[in-house]
């Protein structure tokens, strides 16, 4: 089964530096890493860790500074705009905040419909693209008929994010980036947004980029776990390892510092930090 | 039992919208906190937890307007009381309230003592300089707060250190009761905890003797607060002590916000979380009957049709269901 | 979008400023449709006739039916009417020379000024210190008085072409009248007319058009330049928005009025037009529109729904136009807004200085400012040949800057009541 699974996104040697002269700041340092085909890959770290900066770069949406990113094993090239197109339609992203996710000037169904002439150009009838658009809206347990001539931000936060995925849904990219796409939603629509992104990995094979700071999440969802400190990557490995046995004095903070329900939450050794 | 310091009976807010419209976001809540306890609201976004928080100061500014009910302070009623009176007399030394993100909004042209300052001479014009700095200190050093942060501006402070400043600040007139809203959700997991320590260090200090804290992070609640209060639509829809309410909860919409916990614990990734579907009703229209009915899994007809009251099961439990507790109890067992 | 247009309707300013403005755009397109005369036609002879109404004294004599009407009060008013009070003063004056005493004359009581006047005035009498002149003028003041007091109508003679001598044809009877509305040829002249004897009214209501047309011509200019360079500058970031943010810095540090008065100057003043000048207005204005839209693109260009976009394969093109425009939108039309109103004031302000356009065809508030300036109407007192066009100008902008602040009000929620 090992030998089956094949490299999905690859980087070598990552490097982001913001700035230059004295203000330089290192956002992402030297990270490897390698995700393999149909998994969900957790990157979890604190505000600041470059999380973020990392998954833009992934999305060529800033250049590294250094370094190179494998995409099925091929380097990938997005010198062109027509080479870039052509790797936006195997990686795609959700984000955080979904009420400026949406253009709020667009409907709903101009949204998905969008997504629609991306993946298909225009061979579609309206009835088949109609269908595409309900299938779509119930994966992610939303009434299409109820949304068509509505606005995104007349929905709730964990219904955008939906819609989001119904998006992804849409467009069936290779790979998804998840950037912390439950941190702005009720933490009871949470399980409903993950219970999604497993969906999308088992029915449609997705390799799935989960970025975000809640270990409880990335553990709850992922195959695997990479930890992110200061820019590097520190610890990584499957999720039960990596979260039930960390070996870093960084991720034992990191999970022991999460108020938990079956264990005791020890404020004893809390020291007050002075920076 | 013990003194109680904040009584809340029957309070109704309402906002009135651009379009002249009543929405009814705190609607005939009841409550009491006891000296020494702390009580936990949770719920959804817009279910009226953070407008309860502002109510609950005695203190109203449009769109908010107060409509009904009581709150009576340590002994002392403040509603019907003048405004400016509350806000002199009340709000700072029997009060306090830290509102979510407050630690962005610290003026970032002052210093943390000018606010210090700001507060207490607004209550007492009298005290010296001197005398303020000197308390400051002592305060700050109780509560682990380095002394040269008070001759520092907000920018240089970081996230957790500013939050804490900001919370150190709100008590600096000791007040009866801390009202803290959401005050460690925009921080990281290490500077969470720093500042749930401290909250805690405040009552164990006898700093404040009460605490009412705001979240919707149920796994925070449970490890902070005595009691919990969960609330729905504007309504209590359950009152139970923290144990009781994450591992007994009667309400189901209790138990769907129970049901979704995620904690990095053993066993997590077997479990099989629930998620409540649908929406919150629209609070310019509630529904005539239970306001949960619309959501529910055990709903029958005669929930929509008539208001369902809050029901008292003895020693401070209380829930808002047509069912009694047996059979939910039994339902939620079978799953 | 339709909450949006309500929320707009419900705030009394922008109400307030639209009402004012539409009032101002109807006159502009009803008028034209009544008074069919050239804006700029010549109509009177002499300058400066007051605001009134001007019945033709031909075609009253001539019209067919001449009522007769007794009023009691019509002697008492002929008189009040032609006895001004300058000629008052100056009786008074005589008959204080001649003896009365002060507090016996009241000069507005016109019926006992007469009296003593009648008892008194004796045209051979000579008052001390009274140069010839002035005797003279009081034996013309006499006449005009004896006339006044005089019952008899005024006759009509025609010249016969025969003996070539005046006969008479009728006579006009002081309780004659004739209805207006059979008077051939009656024209009310609102606001009078001008120095050339030109109709102020039709003159304004076409000024207010032209100026209208200048400022919208500019401030789409100037918005159109200002949106443009904005958009590219803050979204595509780089040497480009180095660039353009060099001239912009540029024109701003240069106060645009003086680039204006320089620009106009050089143009020349026979290549002047209302056009020519409203997109030279146009092209010194569009710096801040350029600086507030760029720094509004650069905070919108980090936004999700923008990275969405880009990772849709969307070109820039169709993103800045469908991702950044329409959230800029209402700014835009803020600005725009704004714009016209201070383009039409930098065209008065042009004309004022006698650099706006040449014309002879149209009229601009600022040319009728600069007439009335040039023939001195405001010393000599003529208020309806400037006070009426400065109420445009102020009823103009007034208009807009209600609306920019009520619509600024809808869609910046910070300063909502």
């Amino acid at each position: 089964m090992a030998d089956k699974i094949s490299s999905c996104l690859k980087g070598e040697g990552l490097t982001k530096i913001f700035g230059v002269g004295r203000r330089k700041t290192l956002a992402v340092d030297h990270v490897d890493f390698d995700f393999c085909e149909g998994k969900i890959v957790s990157i979890v770290g604190e505000s600041g860790s470059g999380k973020t900066t990392l998954a833009k770069m992934l999305l060529g949406l800033i250049k590294p500074t250094e370094g190179e990113i494998y995409f099925q094993g091929k380097k990938r090239d997005i010198s062109s705009q027509k080479k870039r197109r052509e790797y936006w339609k195997n990686i795609q992203a959700i984000f955080q905040d979904p009420y400026s996710s949406f253009n709020i000037f667009n409907k709903i169904d101009a949204v998905l419909l969008d997504c629609i002439k991306m993946r298909d150009g225009k061979k579609l009838t309206n009835e088949q693209k109609v269908a595409m658009m309900a299938e779509a809206c119930s994966f992610v347990n939303l009434k299409f008929d109820e949304l068509t001539n509505k606005y995104p931000f007349e929905l709730s936060g964990g219904q955008m994010q939906r819609l989001m995925i119904a998006r992804i849904f849409i467009l069936k990219p290779k790979v998804l980036l998840a950037d912390e796409p439950t941190s702005m939603i009720d933490a009871c629509s949470r399980a409903t947004i993950l219970d999604m992104l497993m969906k999308l990995r088992d029915e449609i094979g997705m390799t799935i980029v989960f970025i975000t700071h809640d270990i409880g999440l990335a553990y709850y969802v992922s195959d695997t776990v990479y930890i992110m400190e200061h820019g590097r990557i520190i610890e990584s490995g499957s999720a039960d390892e990596v979260i039930l046995h960390p070996k870093e004095a960084y991720t034992q903070r990191l999970i022991s510092d999460v108020p938990k329900i079956h264990e005791e939450w020890d404020l004893s050794t809390v020291q007050y930090s002075v920076s | 039992m013990s003194k109680v310091i904040l009584e809340v009976n029957d309070l109704t807010t309402k906002y009135i919208t651009r379009f002249h419209e009543d929405v009814y976001a705190v609607d005939h809540v009841s409550l009491k906190v006891e000296e020494g306890k702390s009580l936990g609201i949770a719920g959804e976004s817009g279910c009226g937890k953070s407008t309860l928080a502002l109510s609950l100061m005695g203190y109203y500014f449009p769109p908010l307007h107060f409509t009904s009910g009581e709150i009576i302070i340590d002994g002392q009623r403040i509603t019907g009381m003048d405004p400016d009176t509350v806000r002199r007399t009340i709000l700072g030394t029997e009060i306090a309230y830290i509102p979510q993100a407050a630690m962005n909004a610290l003026n970032p042209t002052r210093k943390i003592i000018n606010f210090i300052e700001d507060v207490i001479l607004a209550h007492d014009p009298k005290v010296s300089r001197k005398d303020i700095y000197d308390l400051a200190r002592e305060r700050f050093e109780i509560l682990g707060l380095p002394e040269d942060v008070l001759q520092k501006y907000p920018v240089e402070l970081s996230g957790g250190m500013k939050q804490r400043t900001v919370i150190a600040v709100s008590v600096i007139l000791a007040p009866k009761i801390l009202i803290a809203d959401e005050p460690s959700s925009a921080l990281d997991v290490t500077s969470q905890k720093m500042v749930i320590k401290m909250l805690l260090d405040l009552m164990e200090k006898g700093m404040i003797k009460s605490m009412i804290f705001i979240t919707h992070e149920l796994p925070l609640l449970y490890n902070v607060t005595d009691d919990i209060m969960v609330m729905y639509a504007g309504q209590i829809v359950e009152k139970a002590t923290a144990q009781e309410a994450v591992f007994d909860p009667l309400h189901p919409y209790s138990k769907g916000l129970m049901g979704s916990i995620i904690v990095p614990e053993k066993g997590l990734r077997n479990l099989k979380l629930s998620a409540i579907p649908g929406v919150p009703p629209n609070l310019k229209k509630p529904p005539t009957g239970c306001r949960f009915a619309e959501r529910c899994k055990y709903v029958i007809p005669e929930c929509k049709t008539h208001p369902i009251d809050l029901r008292e099961t003895g020693e401070g439990r209380a829930y808002r269901c047509i069912f009694s507790e047996e059979y939910l109890r039994k339902v939620y067992q079978i799953g | 979008m339709k909450q949006t247009l309500q929320q707009v309707f419900h705030s009394g300013k922008f109400i307030v400023g639209f009402v004012i403005f539409m009032a101002l755009l109807l006159l502009v397109i009803i008028y034209p449709l009544f008074i069919k005369d050239a804006p700029l036609a010549i109509i009177a002879q002499g300058s400066f006739f007051p605001p009134g109404t001007y019945v033709n004294i031909y075609d009253s004599i001539n019209t067919t039916d001449i009522y007769t009407l007794n009023l009691q009060d019509a002697a008492a008013n002929r008189i009040s009417s032609k006895l001004s009070n300058d000629d008052r003063e100056a009786m008074k004056e005589w008959l204080i020379g001649d003896g009365v005493p002060a507090d016996q004359i009241d000069t507005s009581d016109t019926a006992s000024l007469l009296d003593l006047w009648e008892k008194n005035y004796d045209p051979q009498k000579n008052i001390p210190g009274m140069i010839f002149a002035q005797k003279r003028y009081y034996q013309r003041l006499n006449d005009s008085v004896q006339g006044i007091l005089s019952t008899e109508g005024e006759i009509l003679a025609a010249l016969n072409p025969e003996t070539g001598t005046l006969e008479q044809i009728g006579t006009v009877n002081q309780s004659d009248y004739v209805n207006i509305d059979q008077v051939a040829n009656v024209r009310v002249l609102p606001l009078g007319t001008d120095n050339f004897g030109r109709d102020v009214l039709t003159e304004l209501v076409k000024a207010i058009e032209v100026s209208l047309e200048i400022g919208f011509v500019a401030g789409i200019v100037a918005t159109l330049i200002g949106l443009t360079l904005g958009l590219l500058s803050g979204y595509i970031g780089g040497w480009v928005d180095d660039m353009i943010m060099f001239v912009t810095n540029l024109f701003t540090v240069i106060p645009s009025f003086v680039l204006l008065v320089l620009i106009s100057f050089s143009i020349g003043q026979e290549q002047r037009g209302a056009v020519t000048i409203a997109i030279v207005i146009g092209l010194t204005s569009w710096v801040w529109t350029t600086r507030a839209v760029r720094s509004q693109v650069i905070s919108l260009r980090n936004r999700d729904h923008v990275n969405l976009s880009k990772i849709a394969g969307h070109s820039i093109f169709h993103i800045i136009l469908n991702d950044i425009l329409p959230y800029i939108a209402s700014y835009v039309v803020m600005a725009l807004i704004l714009q016209i109103s201070s383009a039409i004031l930098a065209e008065a302000s042009l004309s004022i200085l006698g650099l706006g356009p040449k014309t002879s065809v149209v009229p601009t508030l600022g040319l009728m400012m600069n007439w009335a300036m040039i023939y001195q109407a405001e010393i000599l007192g003529k208020w309806w040949a400037y006070f009426p066009v400065i109420v445009a100008i102020a009823l103009i902008t007034f208009s807009m800057n209600l609306m920019n602040t009520g619509l600024d009000q809808v869609f910046n929620p910070a300063l909502r009541d």
